[in-house]
């Protein structure tokens, strides 16, 4: 007879699964579920540490094999060259396919305005979409986690998207067991989230664990930068620093990857994976709250992004 | 006191609990959560200052921590929770998942989701109310979904001035109707989330409870059942053929265990199919294994080349389920629009999707008293009934109270596919729950 009293960690069950596994085990299943049921899944690639997360999952879950889905980049035209550069390193070494939409040719052809503040981010909304169209992608993989952000925290990890690419909240599918329900119509897709239950340190536990390669940005470094609005933002070519900001050097490094206008760097003196778990385990800020900007426009401004199309 | 460095290193040995909470409106739940997060320390600045930023906005005083888990504009707006959210937080024992379940109108489709991946869930009564309806309903949906534990949480303790015998009785009647569902572990605690009493802190004002507090429980309560009781079921996800030069023959079965344990040589058969061979090798993500358990997602290769594809299911060859295309299960409707006799759908079951009718729903549960109204002749949103389903082609189906993976399914619309019910296979709950001797502390409890 089982019972539950019987079985306990303190005497070393031995098929309980560690956190880290339980979460990887989940994420390889998801990938899997998607392989499965769709046509044309493409994995959304930023050349960020969730986005790397997710590739090296993705790798795991079909080997030998190759990973069946192709690659998409939103390229914000304001990346860090280093994330840029291992990107294309990334894509080269497991032989992928890369695809790439750019702000910056939306821009030149006067599809997109940029905006007042300098910031991109929001509007990579319209060439992601559009490529999904182009493209007819009809699963895309996201590297969104619900610990990052409260709209986010209500994301199913199946998410079904309109033509439009919008999300409504309201009319999401009740998601039960591990029964993910991908059924979508012609034009629609779904986004999917494979690390939804993965919490930042997870996801720098599981890269310490797995001795996954990261862009050096993720490491304390020398930086020219500056500050705007509380957050330090390295100077370049992208619009900054404006007449009355000045720039200074520091010891910085980054918690998130994104467009350069409002990703901001950290102090820190972490050089190291465990001198990042450490400082991470430590800190008294969310990484959204410590390093971006996007989110803290209003109150709503992820889930009015996301409502949008965003990821 | 823990060092970040001692943090670190704690974490990555520790397991995972996913538990749901369960509460009507004004029982304090957001309080609670909103205490477990706070007094855990899972809180950050940076959330905390966003919390008091809106609560004064709004003209409170106090923050409102019921602001942290309502994500959504329109639940901000209206002061509800609309939607099943997902906390994470962690200790130095354990890393938790929560579903946070809305308590109001539409509560038992939300609460089916949050327990339908829970190993615990915490039900809270207030103890000025004691047990009421929608207690009643929390414990018949929590034995339903097979929640192997249950926290019984008496909340604002400090409002019957921190009184024994208040929570003697409401743990006495609660605990009696639970074991007579079939709950298999009931830990029941005395509590002020308000205050803080028994929630992380034990209590300064109830020297009469020697328990554990919330916290304490939830970092101790075992996760991981004794798989090798279980009968084990791997269904096929999908078919690694790598066909390059390196591995030109290379065919695996990647999927997910999900129940009981395989091993490297096991004689197994492929079901519906019913071809028997044995296990030639396991891979665990890129690694060869000789034994694999639940949950770990694998690829398992066989001894001969048999027509295996997605969907099928590897079973061991002396404890297969049978095949069957006429499916008898508990569902709960999910979505709005209705489900009817004779109608059309598709039926998920694991990695499975086939058409299906519904031939009959005999009856609709209620779940205040257990009682059955017999052939309502349709189910609607948040209804609870017996369905009687024949498949187009057939399944390799457990009993789920046997294997909440194998035995849970979807009915789906094939018309714009819409989540309709999840499905629970196996004879009735209500049946079972009135012919089961109350407290059987020794019921088979696997999942």
């Amino acid at each position: 007879m089982t019972t539950v009293a019987t079985v306990s960690e303190g005497t070393g069950n031995p098929y309980a699964l560690s956190h880290l596994d339980s979460l990887e085990s989940e994420a390889v299943h998801i990938f899997r579920e998607v392989a499965g049921e769709f046509e044309r899944p493409v994995i959304l690639f930023s050349g960020g540490k969730d986005s790397i997360l997710m590739l090296h999952l993705a790798l795991k879950a079909f080997a030998p094999a190759p990973v069946p889905f192709s690659l998409l980049h939103v390229d914000t035209g304001h990346n860090f060259p280093e994330v840029l550069a291992y990107r294309d390193r990334t894509v080269a070494e497991h032989g992928l396919r890369l695809h790439v939409a750019s702000v910056q040719e939306y821009i030149d052809a006067g599809k997109l305005r940029e905006r007042p503040d300098g910031t991109r981010n929001p509007l990579q909304t319209v060439p992601l979409t559009e490529a999904i169209q182009q493209h007819r992608f009809d699963a895309v993989f996201g590297g969104g986690r619900r610990d990052e952000e409260k709209a986010r925290a209500k994301e199913r990890v199946f998410s079904l998207r309109d033509e439009f690419s919008q999300w409504d909240p309201r009319r999401q599918r009740p998601e039960l067991w591990q029964l993910y329900n991908g059924r979508h119509a012609a034009g629609e897709h779904v986004r999917v989230f494979p690390i939804s239950n993965w919490t930042e340190l997870d996801v720098w536990q599981y890269i310490a664990r797995e001795g996954i390669e990261l862009p050096e940005i993720y490491f304390a470094h020398e930086r020219e930068v500056f500050n705007r609005s509380g957050m330090w933002l390295t100077a370049g070519d992208w619009g900054g620093p404006k007449e009355h900001e000045r720039t200074e050097t520091r010891q910085v490094r980054y918690r998130t990857v994104g467009d350069m206008s409002c990703t901001g760097a950290v102090d820190s003196d972490a050089t190291t994976l465990d001198a990042v778990i450490t400082e991470i385990a430590a800190s008294r800020l969310t990484e959204r709250g410590a390093t971006r900007a996007d989110d803290k426009m209003s109150e709503a401004a992820m889930e009015d992004r996301k409502r949008e199309g965003y990821f | 006191m823990t060092t970040p460095t001692q943090l670190a290193e704690q974490l990555s040995t520790t397991t995972l609990l996913r538990f749901a909470t369960a509460g009507s409106v004004d029982d304090g739940k957001s309080t609670l959560v909103g205490r477990l997060l706070h007094d855990s320390k899972s809180v950050l600045t940076d959330q905390l200052e966003a919390v008091e930023h809106a609560s004064r906005n709004r003209g409170q005083e106090a923050p409102d921590l019921a602001l942290l888990t309502d994500g959504l504009r329109a639940e901000r707006e209206q002061g509800i929770t609309i939607d099943v959210a997902y906390r994470y937080f962690a200790t130095p024992r354990r890393r938790f998942i929560l579903a946070d379940t809305p308590g109001h109108v539409q509560y038992t489709r939300n609460m089916v989701t949050g327990a339908s991946t829970a190993e615990l869930a915490v039900v809270l009564v207030d103890a000025r109310n004691g047990v009421v309806e929608q207690t009643r309903r929390h414990a018949a949906v929590a034995a339903l979904l097979r929640v192997p534990h249950v926290v019984l949480a008496v909340n604002k303790m400090d409002l019957v001035d921190y009184a024994e015998p208040v929570f003697a009785a409401i743990a006495e009647e609660f605990t009696a109707y639970a074991a007579s569902l079939g709950v298999p572990e009931i830990t029941a605690i005395p509590i002020s989330a308000l205050a803080g009493d028994n929630v992380v802190e034990p209590s300064a004002h109830m020297d009469w409870y020697g328990g554990p507090t919330v916290l304490e429980h939830l970092e101790t309560v075992p996760v991981s059942h004794d798989l090798t009781a279980c009968h084990a079921r791997f269904p096929v996800q999908y078919v690694i053929r790598p066909q390059t030069a390196e591995h030109p023959d290379y065919r695996g079965y990647a999927g997910q265990i999900a129940a009981g344990v395989f091993r490297v040589g096991e004689p197994v058969t492929v079901l519906p199919s019913g071809r028997t061979t044995t296990i030639a090798g396991i891979d665990l993500l890129g690694a060869g294994v000789d034994v694999a358990w639940a949950p770990q997602s694998v690829t398992v290769r066989l001894a001969d080349d048999i027509d295996v594809s997605r969907g099928d299911l590897i079973a061991p060859a002396d404890d297969a389920p049978a095949v069957t295309q006429d499916v008898e299960a508990t569902v709960c409707h999910v979505a709005d629009q209705p489900l009817t006799v004779g109608q059309r759908v598709l039926l998920k079951h694991t990695t499975r999707t086939v058409k299906a009718i519904v031939k009959d729903i005999p009856s609709r549960l209620t779940l205040d008293d257990l009682s059955q109204h017999p052939a309502p002749g349709q189910l609607v949103a948040n209804d609870i009934g017996r369905v009687v389903v024949r498949t187009a082609e057939p399944l390799a189906l457990d009993a789920y109270a046997d294997s909440r993976r194998t035995g849970s399914f979807l009915l789906i619309d094939p018309a714009d596919g819409t989540t309709l019910s999840a499905g629970m296979a196996g004879a009735s709950f209500a049946a079972v729950a009135q012919a089961e001797a109350p407290a059987d502390d020794d019921a088979e409890w696997d999942f």
